[in-house]
């Protein structure tokens, strides 16, 4: 029993510390990305590459003078941030990040938590996403901050429900709530994106609006509102609500390569007779190639699309989105039935 | 027991959030206390093996209801210090009031012996598995009548917010 706790901690440990890493480095990909779509170099003085980049910035952000605005709710104001930080590094808990791994003749599981209702956890985690950002942009006290956080909020909530109806036909589908039998299920090349296309799209482009990322990036949308929710904020606060959105952004990826893409399957790699470790470590290669993927669709989206206008963005969720994603469970149930 | 003592901390965490969402002056910590007591309900859920009923606490409560409550009050910007003091009468209504409803509160469990119910860690009940079944054959019509009923209400929440005249 003990060992297990101390296997957990170390597997909880290691996962935050490569969110960590995955989100620090993002941000230079991102700015090379940026160069690259837009024919020049990007960062590149800091290291070979600019591979010191994040660093430096880290250091700078961390030595910025801390300012709080005079009329600011104090308590509430530094709760934001560290809210909106805890939030993004929670949903990894379920993720499976590959097979058993053997260690001296015991198996361990690479996912920290694998509870029955895994999914139901991922719609809790999302739900709650919205307070920290709702409570930095009060805080500040601040029109523009409050705007962007009211916008951000209700975008939230708009898109979480065409998420969750997309999800709903993944669970009929496998009959599960479990994060670690939906990947099971997909072994070989049974990915889900193959029976469920229409779910896929839905889900992908609402990850894009509950990350708020570009073409969705209204609630720090610069020509309108200064900043969004994190105008008044300023060193590493800012840092934080900045690095959460990479996290959100990695996380996100890795649901959706859990969901849609097989997890850490990859189809003829359970036949070539690999010993259990290497074959964690190859599957895991695998799944961290899935989501750079989707981290690198995210980029080219940003850097590709202008932003939409905000009914576009309440009609597009509203109107479009829950419809299909309605009609597609209702479609996969008729599927389901025909085939049983 | 561990478990023990989580229960003892999410109970005095649970009771003092419940306090301060009366006790705090402004709007937003009252709100921001209760979703707090949301949470820490949800941890009893799960004290009590009811993993599905204490997610589902946590989407509902905590990250749906909540959430337009906070988007409520900050749109309000309830935060002025102009409110005027309620007079004397008022005050001596409320607290004979809340007297008698403390006084039904304590009246229930009077002359009612608690029993542990089952074993938390034996009962499955609120695993999501035996939970859909039961919804699904034994209540499935008061849980189709209740799905109705949600959907009236949103069609009736539709209607009342719709501008021009039907």
């Amino acid at each position: 029993m003990a060992i297990i706790i101390i296997y957990k901690i170390l597997l909880a440990a290691f996962i935050l510390v490569m969110s960590l890493v995955v989100a620090m480095y993002s941000t230079l990909v991102e700015r090379k990305v940026a160069g690259w779509f837009q024919d020049r170099h990007g960062p590149n003085r800091a290291g070979p590459w600019g591979l010191l980049q994040p660093l430096s910035d880290g250091i700078k952000l961390f030595f910025k003078e801390e300012f709080m605005p005079n009329s600011a709710d104090k308590f509430l104001y530094i709760l934001g941030p560290s809210l909106t930080m805890f939030i993004a590094l929670l949903t990894s808990a379920v993720i499976p990040w590959g097979p058993e791994i053997e260690i001296a003749g015991m198996k361990y599981s690479l996912q920290v938590a694998d509870i029955n209702i895994g999914i139901l956890y991922i719609f809790a985690i999302l739900s709650i996403g919205v307070y920290g950002i709702m409570i930095g942009g009060w805080a500040s006290n601040n029109k523009y901050a409050l705007l962007g956080a009211v916008r951000a909020s209700s975008q939230m909530i708009s898109y979480e429900l065409a998420m969750s109806l997309a999800i709903i036909a993944i669970v009929m589908m496998t009959g599960s709530l479990s994060m670690s039998e939906i990947v099971r299920q997909q072994q070989g090349f049974h990915w889900n994106i193959f029976y469920q296309p229409l779910g896929f799209l839905i889900f992908l482009i609402c990850a894009f609006a509950e990350t708020n990322r570009a073409p969705f990036d209204l609630p720090e949308c610069e020509t309108e509102l200064v900043g969004g929710y994190h105008t008044e904020y300023s060193s590493m606060k800012l840092g934080f609500y900045l690095f959460a959105e990479y996290i959100n952004m990695f996380i996100s990826g890795a649901v959706m390569a859990t969901l849609f893409l097989g997890g850490y399957h990859f189809p003829g790699l359970d036949k070539l007779g690999l010993s259990p470790n290497v074959f964690a470590f190859v599957s895991f290669m695998v799944f961290f190639t899935k989501i750079t993927l989707f981290g690198f669709l995210f980029m080219w989206v940003r850097w590709t699309l202008p932003r939409f206008r905000y009914d576009q963005l309440m009609r597009l969720g509203w109107k479009n989105l829950i419809p299909m994603a309605i009609l597609n469970v209702v479609v996969t149930g008729i599927v389901i039935l025909i085939n049983l | 027991m561990f478990t023990h003592y989580i229960f003892i901390f999410l109970t005095i965490l649970a009771l003092f959030s419940a306090v301060m969402v009366i006790a705090s002056k402004k709007p937003i910590h009252s709100v921001l206390f209760l979703t707090l007591t949301f949470f820490c309900i949800a941890g009893h859920y799960i004290l009590l093996n009811a993993q599905f009923l204490a997610v589902v606490h946590v989407i509902v409560y905590a990250g749906a209801i909540m959430v337009l409550f906070l988007f409520t009050v900050m749109l309000l910007n309830l935060n002025k210090e102009e409110r005027s003091p309620k007079p004397l009468w008022v005050k001596i209504i409320a607290f004979v009031a809340g007297c008698m409803l403390a006084l039904v509160l304590v009246g229930v469990f009077r002359g009612y012996d608690i029993k542990v119910a089952t074993d938390p860690a034996i009962t499955q009940i609120g695993l999501v598995k035996n939970l859909g079944k039961i919804l699904y054959s034994e209540y499935l019509l008061p849980f189709e009548i209740s799905s109705v009923l949600f959907l009236t209400a949103m069609v009736g929440a539709t209607l009342l917010g719709k501008k021009e005249q039907i």
